[in-house]
């Protein structure tokens, strides 16, 4: 089922202490998409899904609609939204077992919806099934691990085959193993039965790996909206790009072609005048004498082998914070990298926003060669 | 933010049940207590609390609290800091050794005290014989106002000091600190404001004691008679007036134990916004 | 308690880093030994004295007997009244926000604080036929002064924090997302409240109700005043004491407190043991 907001804006408090959580956000979800709401803490991600879900009510003056498909939900009580909710702490209900749990959606329903008994166990266990869990149906969730217990958090919001999944931070009280495998796991459940499903995080990998789209939120709004692989290429403004991934800066005059920044020297194509440029780590080479185009000196202050890359930490009067930069093990170890090593940074890329968008430029070939 | 029974008309029965409720039950009496104590004018009120019997009703009370409140501290932060910051076999038993006053019938607590002390006691046959009177007098009165007063302290400081661990002495031990300046300045800066609170409870009660005070004290008129005694007298004689002044005198002590405890939770509370 | 760590020599034993282990513990086990359990020889001094032949006509006397049944019926009236009334001020003081809830909220304590007498007293004369509320309840044909109902409302006046004061801070630790997952799977607010909450709260809620009751069989100030001491009808067990105390018959006391003093620990014990058991169930423990 799709989902479709109109002017969902929300104030919390009154008076004075009245402050803005969401600014008037318009949001389209296909049916069957695996959406992530991602951004820092305070950005509204939370408060947005808990308004989808009718656990808190959006502002009533900016003519606010919510639509499940076709069917106006906006003044419908939670409890009739025909949502399921998974918990950051999973709330899963301490007197109760697993299979207690699980089925409590089905045994509180109206007498003359409700499935007989038999069918509830039948239900109950072939969700026990599906999360893997029902060896432990008796079990209460003390005695459960936190991703068992997220588990039957899930297996209990399936249970009333809801149109709509709803999930905060799903994986956020994990630990990272246990968050790897419920993620595979949650992409593959999602694939398998076909809901529509919206979750929070504000773990960039975690949003980028498990979403068909990722929206990314700050200050109450909805930055981008866009598929991982569209997000991380062509970030729409400067926030997305600095909180999809670790950013380099550089900040100096422009002057006849020149960028300057103490005795650090870089060619670019602007007009004169101040200018901040970001770099990705895996933007810029490191090379042990500077080019007519660039020379940016630095020195490594530490070196950490990373999976298939070299991360190495720099540092120069230039900068304002230290460098990051990814380097394949090939050059790595061609350049023989030490602490303490003095060498120069070359850009092969950089990005600027003035104004917060975007424009992107490649270095020069010539410096490429 | 929807939470079970917010539903405005839900909320506002439930409020105003309890609140009627709270009234009826609790607010009313302590009204009745200063209507009917001022009920014939202050003048009469002024002359019933200057009586001479009720000041020395009242002499003797305040004489046996505060005998009472250094034992019950002592006590208290004793057993406190053995239960809490100590393992050794009986530590539970010791912790559940200190709630047998809150479970005991005051008039029995008087009476075992009676059975022990009094004259035909194993002790009290004993010091009866070097002419040591502790019943019907007032170290008799100390002794079972202790008893049902000491552990207040106690259960004051024991769950607050399991929370609050021991890391911070440790750290003072590993300093190199000695005995009692760890306690003066590492434990009692972290306690003092639940001290303080066991010290105010310990007051309220010993002041109020009356079951196990009336089996012990034989209640003679201006000699072991504490106020909550003679307030009874004074009622089984008719002078309902006298009784409620007197009843007033300690309903406001009440009050005051109550501010102190809102007084210092409100702290409590301030502080934790702080943190 | 070794003579060496008595005095202020903060027994240095290897094992124990904190000092002061032998101080406290000599300052507790003399305290305990003296205050607690010396005093209780007596008792067991008096009753060795009699025969259980003596013992068991002294306990089931028909007024001593009737004077359980009047206490006991009327504690637990009290105590189920408190269940109720205790719950509804915990669930109104923590979940919502009105003016005068701090006052509210201040004023639960208020039967801890006033003494028994006072409140004997002030019960009384409220309820007598004479008083605010006697003089309305009188013509309804409700008699409350001198009568058990008296009595349990005496009790229940002076055990009302008990239930208030230990649902309080469990209905505090209880998660909003407790009352979100029941509503967001479709649970009506007296579903989700008689299914989710009240189970949370059970455990609290029955230790609360369960000292009130304690309480209430052993209160003696507050309801001596407000109900008549007629024998065989509205006579207390802790009364009976007293009785007994005055005719000078220091077995028959003693014979009564015994039974009063072993139901009284007895069931402080059984909440003990229960609440126990409920907590691990709640918080971990395998099996």
């Amino acid at each position: 089922m799709s989902i479709r907001l109109h002017n969902i804006g929300k104030h919390f408090g009154s008076g004075r202490q009245r402050t803005r959580a969401l600014e008037p956000i318009n949001l389209d979800i296909q049916e069957g998409e695996l959406v992530g709401l991602l951004g820092p803490s305070g950005s509204g991600k939370t408060t947005l899904l808990r308004i989808i879900a009718g656990l808190e009510n959006p502002d009533r003056d900016g003519g606010a609609r919510i639509l499940f498909g076709d069917r106006d939900v906006t003044d419908v009580h939670v409890r009739d939204r025909r949502i399921g909710f998974v918990f950051q702490h999973y709330a899963l209900f301490r007197h109760m077992t697993v299979f207690d749990n699980v089925a409590f959606g089905l045994t509180v329903m109206p007498r003359r919806n409700r499935p007989t008994s038999g069918e509830i166990r039948a239900r109950v266990h072939r969700l026990l099934e599906m999360v893997q869990l029902e060896s432990l149906a008796g079990r209460y969730p003390a005695q459960l691990s936190g991703g068992q217990q997220q588990r039957v958090s899930l297996a209990r919001a399936l249970a009333l085959r809801p149109d709509v999944l709803l999930l905060d931070e799903p994986f956020g009280a994990l630990d990272a193993k246990v968050r790897q495998d419920l993620r595979r796991w949650l992409r593959h459940l999602h694939d398998e039965l076909g809901f529509t499903s919206l979750f929070v995080t504000h773990d960039q990998e975690e949003a980028l790996e498990l979403s068909d789209r990722v929206a990314v939120m700050s200050n109450g709004r909805i930055e981008q909206i866009d598929t991982p692989d569209d997000l991380y290429r062509a970030p729409g403004n400067r926030f997305v790009f600095e909180f999809l991934g670790d950013v380099n800066h550089l900040e100096g005059e422009v002057r006849g072609g020149i960028l300057t920044c103490g005795d650090a020297r870089l060619s670019v194509e602007l007009p004169d005048g101040p200018e901040e440029l970001l770099l990705r780590p895996h933007e810029v080479r490191l090379v042990e004498a500077p080019s007519p185009e660039a020379r940016l000196p630095a020195t490594v202050t530490a070196i950490s082998p990373v999976g298939a890359e070299v991360r190495v930490e720099l540092a120069a009067d230039w900068m304002a914070a230290p460098w990051l930069a990814t380097v394949r093990h090939a050059d790595y170890e061609r350049l023989d990298l030490r602490r303490g090593q003095r060498l120069y940074v070359e850009p092969r890329r950089w990005h600027r926003f003035p104004e917060g968008r975007e424009t992107r430029r490649d270095a020069p070939r010539a410096s490429l060669a | 933010m929807q939470r079970i029974g917010d539903a405005p008309a839900v909320r506002r029965a439930l409020i105003l049940a309890a609140v009627a409720l709270a009234a009826l039950f609790l607010l009313l009496p302590l009204v009745a207590i200063f209507a009917q104590a001022f009920a014939q004018g202050v003048g009469v009120f002024w002359s019933n609390v200057s009586d001479h019997y009720t000041l020395r009703a009242i002499g003797l009370t305040l004489f046996i609290t505060v005998l009472t409140i250094p034992v019950c501290l002592v006590f208290g932060v004793a057993l406190a800091w053995l239960v809490t910051r100590f393992s050794f076999p009986g530590r539970r038993l010791l912790q559940t050794l200190i709630d047998i006053p809150f479970a005991v019938s005051p008039v029995v607590a008087g009476l075992i005290y009676l059975l022990l002390y009094g004259r035909n006691g194993w002790l009290g046959g004993w010091l009866d014989g070097h002419d040591v009177q502790l019943m019907f007098a007032w170290p008799g009165i100390l002794m079972v106002t202790i008893f049902v007063t000491c552990p207040f302290v106690a259960r004051e400081l024991i769950p607050l000091m399991q929370a609050q661990g021991s890391r911070e002495e440790e750290a003072a031990v590993t300093l190199g600190a000695p005995g009692w300046t760890l306690f003066r300045r590492v434990t009692l800066p972290n306690i003092r404001w639940a001290l303080l609170y066991g010290v105010i409870l310990t007051n309220a009660r010993a002041v109020g004691e009356f079951g196990a005070v009336s089996v012990v004290s034989g209640a003679i008129r201006g000699q072991t008679n504490t106020l909550p005694l003679h307030l009874e007298q004074l009622y089984q004689d008719y002078n309902t007036v006298g009784a409620f002044a007197s009843a007033s005198l300690l309903a406001l002590i009440a009050l005051l134990t109550l501010a102190a405890k809102a007084g210092l939770e409100w702290r409590a509370a301030r502080q934790e916004a702080l943190a | 308690m070794s003579t060496r760590a008595l005095p202020f020599a903060f027994g240095r034993t290897p094992r124990r880093v904190l000092p002061g282990f032998g101080l406290s513990l000599g300052v507790s086990l003399l305290f305990i030994s003296l205050v607690l359990l010396l005093p209780m020889t007596g008792l067991f001094g008096q009753l060795a004295g009699l025969s259980l032949a003596e013992y068991w006509a002294i306990i089931s006397d028909g007024r001593v007997v009737a004077s359980y049944t009047v206490t006991i019926g009327a504690a637990a009236l009290a105590a189920l009244i408190n269940a109720a009334f205790g719950l509804l001020l915990a669930w109104v003081l923590v979940r919502y926000d009105f003016p005068g809830k701090r006052l509210l909220d201040a004023l639960m304590d208020l039967p801890f604080a006033l003494p028994t007498a006072v409140a004997g007293i002030t019960l009384a004369t409220l309820y007598s036929s004479n008083g605010w509320m006697g003089r309305l309840l009188e013509p309804l044909g409700l008699q409350v002064a001198y009568t058990w109902v008296g009595i349990a409302l005496a009790m229940a006046f002076t055990s009302i924090p008990f239930v208030v004061r230990t649902v309080q801070p469990v209905l505090e630790d209880l998660p909003q997302e407790v009352d979100e997952a029941a509503l967001t799977l479709g649970a009506t607010d007296g579903t989700a409240f008689r299914r989710v909450i009240l189970p949370h709260l059970w455990p609290a809620l029955v230790t609360g109700t369960g000292l009130a009751f304690v309480r209430s069989l052993g209160e003696f100030g507050a309801i001596i005043f407000i109900a008549g001491n007629m024998p065989y009808e509205t006579e207390i067990t802790a009364l009976m004491i007293f009785v007994r105390l005055q005719e000078y018959d220091y077995a028959g006391a003693s014979a009564i407190a015994s039974v009063v003093l072993f139901v009284s620990l007895a069931l402080l014990l059984a909440i003990n043991i229960w609440q126990g058991r409920f907590a691990r169930r709640l918080h971990g423990g395998r099996g």
